[in-house]
């Protein structure tokens, strides 16, 4: 299987970290260093892949239209399916972002006794909404690690997030739900015949990744035995965030696996199909009006081709033009 | 000549990937599912490169000895000329969700022609050659290096891709297979890997002005005998000028209408309708063709071919221009045509002479769809119409897949139908508007040697069919594309036998109640209208369709 290249080469690098952190005591490595570059490796890579996207231009308008184009005055227009104007746009793009609006359209084609039968198929884009919102919602709730004060918003996501509180510490229902998303993602792509003979390892590297990092976040926070010494990471972190580092001691090794982890990601993102994230708001059948025939476009690289031109047409069919009794420019 | 398949046969379709990879899984050609290589003639006449004789079965296709770096340095310009292209490489992430959106996977099962797999197909070679973790990890990234295979599997899969665009209505990004595919066809092009279906048609439209390659007396003849025909049916004889200057509307159609079956019915049902309101137009022997199989070929074709529409409107001194009913023409004219061959500013933003309707919606390419134009006629009152006269037949609608996707012309056709017809369902939801299937022969892959793979490829649309056939009794197929119309009634006579295809116009043609039409008039195919007191009966029990967009 395809996904367990992936698996060992990440097995491998979790292995690498233990072993610098708790024999080897690398603190500095891989508390300062590493995550110091990682997100400048993120930073300038994603700048630098969107920059490369936009420099290429898009010479035709060639949005896929997905509902009635503005035409009579008395036809209802379907300005979010088919935008005519920015504000379409705009609108398209969030139902897209915020929504997955296109994945929620999927269906399922099944053929019973030679008929084709379609039905709903909307487990993906749950398990994919599921995944990316909870996903950034506990990004949001590490900015309280990031912060002093920690801002009333971020106080107020972490408190509805741990509502269903069912002992101590707080249960995040987001990390569960995190962790199931990821790993019916995963299921997927082993279980569907189709989706596992398309993927490669780069699709399953970065779906382990992220189920290690959540695994190793889970247990610093659940598993006593495990628990890091939140307010030495939180004053580690800030120092970090401070450009002012400095290790600090009796954290335990779990903490610099997960931050390896992320770190790991920061860096795997840029280069890989993670960048669907900066993507999709590039997509030209996504973001562009479909008012090709109101408005001229320019194609920035036209070159002049040659036609046929109506006088070479003539001259070359000049007497049968002229037998057919049709009207000659020249005769 | 669907003799040899057996629609029991076909519809079994196995959806179990293989056991190898797909990259270990070689291509084999098979008979009845690929496109004969054009003919070295049409090659030279349009001066592409590598003119030659060869077919895609055999073992050397007698490249030139370059052909790969010929290859990689065309990919290369086409990511920088396309964000498209270059987005669509890097940003999809393989979820799967396009798989089941193509109707030749619906109808073939071969994992190859799930839209990922076949752009991954072109990726693998992107990723080898353009990107750092491709020349790094190789393989293990999804790398592959561009051989000869790898090439013949590109020839064979992008030519089992009608551009429809179904899938880039489902995937989360919007990545089109369209856009590759068209690049990919480019670059065979550019080593001299073309079929015939596309480059001959080409050919022809660049010399004659139209695909059939039918010479101006014989555009003016087919013109005539229309007139004549028209005059038989209805007792009328209509007016219809060729290359006439000073005419208010250029009106430019896919050649197949003056020729093909039922095409032509359509072709008859325009002439009669614009005879009727008395608009003053001409039709062109030298823009005889609305159709554009440059789309299917490459950027500089497509150009060449579309030129003509404007420069005619110029040299005609004409107001503005109609197009008739097509598919492919239609992604042109509406996407491509102003950026292409524009600006437009010889002519005048379209105004109806007959109801004054400005169709601001066309104000900079200054042309405008016949079914919009209709559509207002009818909305206006302008012309009297006997639904009744359709009774023969029940009718579905077949959107095609180019103006629903590259358009959003969805309810205009649907306007004219519940106005021309007492008879009209929807096939089921899913498979019609922006989510139709396509014909399975769009994008150049009409032909007879390609026919078991057409016939795959329309199991989807044939099968939906069959579902009204059976529900409401439909028996006509209706739809506006000239490759629908030549390739759906072999889908229909396979999938969903005793459907029979026919053009919107043609239905307009039927109903329209002409001025000092001759009271014994048939509809345009010569047959008898139903007595209009067993419709009536019939009319007051079955009536559906809602009237009001």
């Amino acid at each position: 299987m395809r996904g367990l290249y992936s698996l060992f080469i990440l097995l491998a690098l979790i292995c690498l970290a233990l072993l610098g952190v708790s024999l080897l005591q690398w603190h500095y490595l891989f508390g300062v260093i590493i995550p110091y570059l990682a997100v400048a490796l993120f930073i300038v890579g994603i700048i630098y892949r969107v920059v490369k996207w936009a420099r290429s231009p898009v010479p035709f308008r060639i949005p896929t239209t997905a509902g009635q184009q503005k035409s009579l005055p008395w036809i209802k227009a379907n300005n979010l399916e088919s935008p005519s104007n920015i504000w379409g746009v705009l609108g398209r793009m969030l139902l897209e972002i915020l929504f997955f609006r296109s994945l929620f359209r999927n269906t399922k084609a099944d053929i019973r006794d030679g008929r084709i039968i379609y039905g709903g198929n909307k487990w993906l884009w749950l398990g994919g909404l599921a995944f990316h919102y909870t996903f950034l919602v506990i990004v949001i709730r590490h900015f309280r690690f990031f912060m002093e004060p920690v801002p009333r918003i971020i106080e107020l996501i972490q408190n509805l997030d741990g509502l269903m509180q069912v002992g101590v510490p707080v249960i995040y229902m987001t990390d569960f739900i995190f962790l199931g998303a990821v790993g019916y993602l995963f299921l997927r792509r082993v279980v569907i015949p189709q989706v596992r003979y398309i993927s490669l390892e780069s699709d399953y590297f970065p779906l382990f990744l992220l189920l290690a990092i959540g695994t190793t976040g889970v247990m610093m926070r659940y598993f006593t035995g495990l628990r890091v010494d939140i307010i030495a990471v939180k004053e580690m972190v800030i120092g970090l965030i401070n450009f002012n580092p400095a290790v600090v001691s009796g954290i335990g090794a779990m903490f610099y696996l997960h931050l390896f982890l992320v770190s790991l990601l920061l860096v795997y993102f840029p280069i890989s199909k993670l960048m669907h994230m900066g993507g999709v708001f590039l997509s030209p059948t996504r973001n562009l009006a479909n008012n090709s025939r109101v408005r001229r476009h320019i194609n920035p690289w036209d070159y002049p081709v040659k036609g046929h031109s109506y006088e070479e047409w003539e001259d070359e069919f000049r007497e049968l033009i002229k037998g057919a009794g049709m009207p000659l420019d020249k005769e | 000549m669907s003799e040899k398949y057996k629609p029991e046969q076909l519809a079994k379709v196995d959806y179990t990937p293989p056991k190898t990879g797909w990259m270990q899984t070689p291509t084999v050609f098979k008979k009845g599912s690929f496109n004969y290589s054009a003919i070295p003639k049409s090659v030279e006449y349009l001066g592409l490169p590598n003119p030659r004789k060869w077919q895609p079965s055999d073992d050397d296709w007698q490249l030139p000895d370059n052909w790969k770096e010929i290859i990689l340095e065309g990919m290369k310009v086409r990511l920088e000329r396309y964000r498209s292209l270059k987005l669509f490489m890097d940003i999809c992430v393989r979820c799967g969700a396009c798989a089941d959106k193509c109707h030749y996977f619906i109808g073939s099962g071969d994992p190859k022609n799930m839209p990922v797999l076949r752009a991954e197909l072109f990726r693998a070679v992107y990723r080898n050659n353009f990107t750092l973790a491709g020349k790094i990890m190789g393989s293990l990234v999804g790398a592959r290096e561009l051989t000869i295979d790898a090439l013949k599997e590109w020839f064979y899969y992008f030519f089992q891709c009608t551009e429809c665009r179904r899938c880039s209505l489902f995937c989360p990004y919007g990545i089109d297979t369209a856009e590759i595919t068209m690049m990919a066809r480019e670059l065979l092009s550019l080593v001299g890997c073309d079929i015939d279906w596309i480059v001959t048609p080409a050919a022809n439209c660049l010399r004659t002005g139209n695909h059939l390659g039918i010479q101006p007396h014989g555009f003016k003849d087919s013109v005539d005998f229309a007139v004549d025909d028209l005059h038989d049916i209805t007792g009328i004889k209509v007016e219809a000028s060729v290359n006439r200057k000073g005419a208010e509307v250029l009106f430019v159609v896919p050649s197949a209408d003056y020729f093909g079956d039922p095409h032509y019915f359509g072709f008859l049902g325009y002439m009669a309708l614009f005879h009727e309101i008395g608009l003053d137009y001409t039709f062109s022997a030298y823009a005889s063709e609305g159709g554009n199989f440059g789309l299917f070929h490459s950027y500089e074709t497509m150009k060449r071919l579309n030129q003509k529409i404007y420069a005619e409107a110029k040299h005609l001194g004409v107001k503005w221009i109609i197009g008739g009913e097509c598919g492919h023409m239609w992604r042109v004219l509406h996407q491509y045509m102003d950026t292409l061959n524009g600006p437009a500013d010889f002519l005048e933003v379209p105004v109806s002479p007959i109801t004054g309707t400005r169709f601001d919606n066309a104000k900079s390419t200054k042309m405008v769809h016949i079914a919009e134009f209709t559509a207002d006629l009818i909305r206006q009152n302008k012309i009297k119409l006997d639904k009744s006269r359709n009774d023969q037949w029940r009718v579905t609608f077949h959107d095609s897949c180019n103006p629903a996707r590259g358009m959003g012309l969805l309810e205009e056709p649907r306007y004219v139908l519940n106005n021309v017809c007492n008879y009209f369902h929807e096939m089921p939801e899913g498979t019609i508007r922006e989510q139709t299937f396509c014909c399975g022969s769009g994008a150049g892959l009409g032909t007879d040697e390609n026919l078991e793979m057409r016939l795959r490829g329309g199991f989807p649309r044939g099968n939906a069919v069959r579902y009204v056939q059976d529900k409401h009794g439909v028996n006509m197929l209706c739809c506006i594309c000239a490759i629908d119309k030549a390739t759906l009634p072999a889908v229909c006579d396979f999938w969903a036998p005793g459907v029979s295809v026919g053009a919107l116009h043609e239905l307009v043609g039927n109903a329209l109640v002409m001025k000092g039409e001759k009271p014994d008039r048939t509809d345009l195919r010569g047959e008898p209208f139903l007595s209009s007191k067993a419709s009536e009966t019939e009319a007051e029990v079955v009536k559906e369709g809602n009237h009001d967009v």
